[in-house]
């Protein structure tokens, strides 16, 4: 994977001796050791998020502040960067954009967050991905005016609970969650521990993200745990969790050539910035929204049982070259290979019929239209 | 009937002139969940160490190669529907496929069981 590029010793989340006690196998991943699975396996794992509530540690996210004199002035200085609207979020909305180089290309893909506390009236935050999070965060400096700080919140872990018994699971320590919103976030003392909650994820399933201090951690993860409905999941099953939803993984369904209206992501560009731009790589997303990118990022079926995975070159019934797979898999809930990729975009529309290379051999495939399995967030 | 083992953790168990090939229980748990397991055409006649099954866990597809030269006179369908016997019985109901060796001079430079128990000890 591109981000696990990393020289020297592996970080560690707060939580890493706890994985390590639970059995997991812990790999490389982003310059972190992280767990990849428990011993139950990514299968098993992947079944239960889906009917119950798994427990994902995801503290190797980027976690940072923005913190200016008032909200407007650090929303503007935000919105230099990525294309969403962000002077329109309301205190305790979420939304997903993406920071933009001046090609337009995808630098990283992130949720920034409103506090709903007036006393944090000039802050943003934003949550990263782990392997890019520096590189970010340099650019951020970098384009901040006078009297915005970026603030690291490295002392701080990120927990995600997520399946239909989150909401159960959490009420029974917080119950101010079961109000919350899909997106929306908020303060929640959770078991006496104070933790800053959205009501968001990255398994298409309804769940929390939740932000603690790393010292009380270890103390949140057990609350959680102590109820039966909740068992830890690594990152394995919250790869073929997010595959299946359709939710593209940075690095490898999207990176600093494909541009967010390739990827499927123009939802994320509110018409307020369409109409005014300045962001970076305006003119390609302009032009992209008017006319249709070249190639768009598509789900596809695989026949057979065989996965086709990332980098496998996609086919037209001649034979032709017409795109690449990003990611694939076999898809537990589905029960069969799935893939998404970037195609040229006449073969885009669900129903095409297309092909991809595998070993040596054409499997044939269908385009398909995502998420595999349907959302169940609490709108 | 002995089993032997090669340093890409497959297994070859040999009845006469025959061999059973699979992956070995050490395999089959670092692979984690095995999802689709690609097995040779009746009749091919593999070299030692050729590519003679591909088997794909969830996170990724590794090649299984042929531990001695032979000709594959059988392969485990049951595989098919139930890739996860891999996982469950990797040396009995999750055999890949058997192989009629053409050398039994090659399985002298495979490990037996304890050598490969040594093995499997130094690399974790």
């Amino acid at each position: 994977m591109a981000d696990d590029h990393h020289d020297g010793p592996l970080l560690e989340t707060p939580l890493a001796s706890l994985h390590q006690s639970l059995g997991a196998r812990m790999v490389p991943f982003a310059g972190y050791a992280m767990p990849v699975q428990y011993p139950t396996g990514i299968l098993a794992e992947h079944a239960w998020t889906r009917e119950h509530a798994g427990l994902f540690d995801v503290s190797h996210m980027g976690q940072c502040v923005l913190a200016g004199p008032d909200f407007e002035t650090t929303a503007r200085a935000l919105e230099a960067l990525v294309p969403a609207d962000i002077l329109g979020l309301k205190p305790g909305q979420q939304r997903y954009t993406q920071l933009l180089n001046e090609e337009g290309g995808i630098v990283d893909d992130l949720m920034v967050v409103r506090p709903s506390d007036p006393a944090r009236g000039g802050e943003i935050l934003l949550v990263v991905n782990a392997g890019t999070k520096e590189a970010d965060y340099r650019l951020i400096e970098a384009s901040l005016p006078e009297g915005i700080e970026l603030r690291r919140m490295d002392d701080h872990a990120l927990l995600a609970l997520q399946g239909p018994d989150a909401v159960a699971v959490l009420s029974g320590l917080a119950p101010d969650c079961a109000a919350m919103t899909f997106m929306s976030v908020r303060p929640l003392e959770i078991g006496g521990i104070a933790t800053h909650t959205s009501r968001s994820g990255y398994t298409g399933e309804d769940g929390y993200e939740i932000s603690v201090p790393a010292s009380a951690a270890a103390d949140l993860w057990a609350k959680l745990t102590a109820d039966e409905r909740v068992k830890p999941v690594g990152l394995g099953a919250r790869d073929s969790l997010r595959l299946e939803a359709g939710l593209p993984l940075y690095g490898h369904d999207i990176n600093q050539e494909t541009s967010p209206i390739e990827a499927g992501l123009a939802w994320s560009i509110q018409k307020r910035r369409r109409i005014e731009g300045g962001f970076p790589g305006q003119l390609r997303i302009a032009g992209e929204l008017a006319e249709g990118p070249i190639r768009r990022r598509v789900g596809l079926r695989i026949e057979g049982r065989a996965p086709a995975r990332e980098h496998a070159e996609i086919v037209d019934s001649a034979g032709e070259l017409i795109g690449k797979v990003t990611s694939g898999g076999f898809a537990p809930t589905v029960g069969a290979p799935i893939a998404m990729g970037y195609v040229v975009s006449d073969f885009a529309a669900p129903g095409t019929a297309l092909g991809v290379s595998l070993r040596g051999r054409t499997i044939a495939g269908t385009v398909v239209p995502m998420p595999f399995t349907p959302h169940r967030y609490k709108r | 009937m002995t089993v032997r083992y090669t340093k890409d953790h497959e297994y070859i168990r040999v009845e006469g002139d025959t061999g059973t090939v699979g992956i070995s229980d050490y395999a089959q748990a670092q692979l984690g969940d095995v999802v689709y397991v690609e097995l040779p055409a009746i009749g091919r006649v593999l070299n030692k160490g050729d590519e003679a099954a591909v088997v794909e866990s969830v996170k990724a597809a590794s090649e299984v190669f042929a531990p001695v030269s032979g000709t594959v006179t059988a392969t485990n369908s049951e595989l098919e529907g139930a890739p996860a016997l891999v996982n469950e019985d990797s040396a009995g109901k999750g055999w890949f496929l058997r192989l009629q060796i053409t050398d039994p001079a090659e399985l002298d430079g495979l490990m037996t069981e304890e050598a490969y128990a040594e093995f499997i000890a130094s690399i974790s």
